[in-house]
């Protein structure tokens, strides 16, 4: 079962509801693996302490010009869709500029001239670790400077695989790396705070993943501050509430410092282990409640 | 001139952050960059003089009276969109990157690309200047490219109004949408937080960010949390040549302003963090000119 914690916004606390669900699971001794999809700023790692068992490289084919068999016909730059093959012939220049480049072939094939060929370029890495509990965690991580992590994402899901439960720490947002990430899970928890922020941003995650055809159910974290839209909104929407925790500085601080509440106050690892019994049930019955 | 506030991860509060800078001087021009997830108009409010439609990029459709099952396009694919299934070629949106190569070389031309636009920009007044914001549909990619247009546009209204300040409320993150926020910006500002992870994604948006332009400087936002952990961040931004341009405090204030719809600093004038936020909006104004 592949679960993704989402957030329509950063910061809500995704990070923190993943890792901390992944503990309780591991400490249990289930068969879980934890994926840190956001690629763009992976931190579940800083949480655990973890041995690192394997690195994949994560490239993309990227075209390489030999200018002296270009016959300057122009097809490749007429075929991207990218506007990443520089062109112009009155010069003699053509070159690629390969932070436009998606590597999706098209040039290669266009070229009739047999003077494209193609090198791999680096995107970013996904590497795989064993935690001192015994359970594994997938980093998606994207080079600094490249553009899109919706690869590597692809690459960490799989190579997660699909034993036991596979919790998905979702990159923020609703665009490209967000749907990739839960187009792939089974069930998507989405983690949000009770202001007019995270309501606008919650709202606009559960009409994407409508349009997916997939259900959320809502974890309010910080449930004291703010107001009481978010809840409306749930109640409206009908949309299960499975967990609310509250604000405690101790919370904050813990997390600050790279640990996880699970370990540290026993009244978050209650709370935890009923949302664990709750995702492991199917969400139950009644959770909607307040 | 332009100054773009940005964080390398969400939920630092920099749009709270931003939102105090637009509300503490002269008018000035505010985009919302985050077009992802644009946050800033429920604060500001502004009137929808202009709405433009934003095309962002194109899906792949296949029309199933003309395929003859040949399989070339699933071959040559290289996002894995297109698989047979039953059957029948079935190309999944959320995996189509746009790229036009299966409908180019579809010997029967049954494939044909279409123009995703449900993306808007919107610009209007609000009560401190104009504010420009887009919203990027759900799922669409080249959000780099809206962002551009946000900018266009933010700085078409500020040359003909004659406002001379424009401020961007940047994306999360290191990637496209974030690098076309910044391209050719004169200031940046990254808000961070007092967490390990904060400060390693404040590493790898300093190295974006330092690429573009050398006036960096960097916000600790919510020190109460952890001033232990705000000291080691200050000491890495000295080590590093990151100027700070100051800590701030954890206050529940920011967000009670934020659910009456304002900001900090209008709803909490003398509060010590709109103090704060006050003197570092001045010194970056004034040190901007
Ligand atoms: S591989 Fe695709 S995106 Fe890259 S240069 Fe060739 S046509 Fe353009
Ligand atoms: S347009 Fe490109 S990415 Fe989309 S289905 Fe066709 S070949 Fe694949």
């Amino acid at each position: 079962m592949k679960i993704a914690v989402a957030s329509g916004k950063g910061g809500t606390g995704k990070t923190f509801v993943a890792t901390n669900l992944f503990n309780v699971l591991s400490r249990r001794g289930e068969a879980v693996t934890l994926t840190d999809c956001d690629a763009e700023a992976p931190d579940d790692l800083l949480f655990f302490r973890a041995e690192k068992v394997s690195e994949t490289e994560v490239t993309h084919q990227v075209p390489v010009i030999n200018k002296d068999a270009c016959t300057w016909c122009g097809r490749c730059s007429r075929w991207c869709n990218y506007n990443a093959i520089f062109y112009v012939p009155a010069a003699k220049v053509i070159e690629v500029i390969e932070n436009l480049c998606h590597g999706c072939g098209a040039c290669t094939f266009a070229c009739n001239s047999g003077a494209i060929t193609e090198k791999p370029v680096l995107l970013g890495k996904v590497t795989k670790f064993m935690t001192d509990g015994g359970s594994k965690v997938v980093e998606a991580r994207m080079k600094v400077n490249e553009m899109s992590p919706v690869r590597i994402i692809k690459e960490a899901i799989k190579e997660s695989g699909e034993d036991g439960v596979v919790i998905l720490d979702a990159p923020p947002g609703t665009s490209c790396p967000f749907i990739q990430t839960v187009d792939k899970a089974d069930n998507v928890l989405l983690v949000t705070e009770p202001t007019p922020f995270g309501l606008s941003d919650l709202r606009q995650s559960v009409e994407t993943l409508r349009e997916m055809k997939k259900t959320p159910a809502v974890i309010i974290n910080r449930s004291d501050i703010g107001d009481g839209s978010v809840a409306e909104y749930l109640a409206k929407e009908n949309i299960p509430l499975l967990a609310e925790i509250k604000y405690d500085p101790a919370i904050a601080r813990v997390y600050s410092e790279g640990k996880l509440v699970t370990d540290e106050i026993p009244a978050l690892t209650s709370l935890f282990e009923d949302m664990a019994d709750k995702i492991i049930e199917g969400y139950g019955t009644g959770s909607n409640q307040r | 001139m332009e100054l773009a506030v940005i964080s390398g991860k969400g939920g630092t509060g920099k749009s709270s952050v931003t939102a105090a800078f637009a509300t503490v001087g002269e008018r000035l021009v505010v985009a919302d960059c985050d077009v992802d997830a644009a946050n800033l108009y429920l604060i500001f409010n502004p009137e929808h003089n202009n709405e433009q439609v934003y095309i962002g990029g194109h899906k792949a459709v296949v029309d199933h009276t003309l395929c003859t099952l040949c399989g070339i396009c699933e071959g040559y694919c290289r996002f894995d969109a297109i698989k047979e299934i039953n059957g029948k070629i079935v190309i999944s949106e959320t995996s189509c990157d746009g790229c036009f190569f299966c409908s180019r070389i579809c010997p029967m031309n049954a494939i044909t690309m279409v123009r995703s636009d449900k993306s808007r920009m919107y610009s209007g007044s609000f009560r401190n200047g104009i504010m420009v914001y887009g919203r990027l549909a759900p799922g669409e990619e080249n959000s780099g490219k809206l962002v551009s247009m946000v900018r266009d546009e933010a700085k078409r209204v500020a040359t003909e109004q004659g406002v001379p300040v424009i401020l961007l409320d940047g994306p999360p993150g290191i990637g496209c949408p974030v690098i076309s926020t910044v391209t050719g910006v004169d200031r940046m500002i990254i808000v961070t937080e007092p967490t390990m992870s904060g400060l390693e994604d404040l590493k790898r948006v300093f190295e974006v960010a330092r690429k573009f332009t050398g006036k960096v400087g960097i916000i600790i936002n919510k020190c109460d949390l952890n001033h232990a952990m705000a000291d080691r961040i200050e000491g890495w931004c000295t080590a590093h040549g990151a100027s700070l341009l100051g800590r701030l405090p954890y206050d529940s204030r920011v967000t009670e302003a934020m659910v009456a719809g304002r900001s900090v600093t209008e709803m909490f004038p003398d509060a010590e963090i709109s103090n704060i936020i006050k003197d570092i909006w001045n010194n970056l104004s004034t040190n901007g000119k």
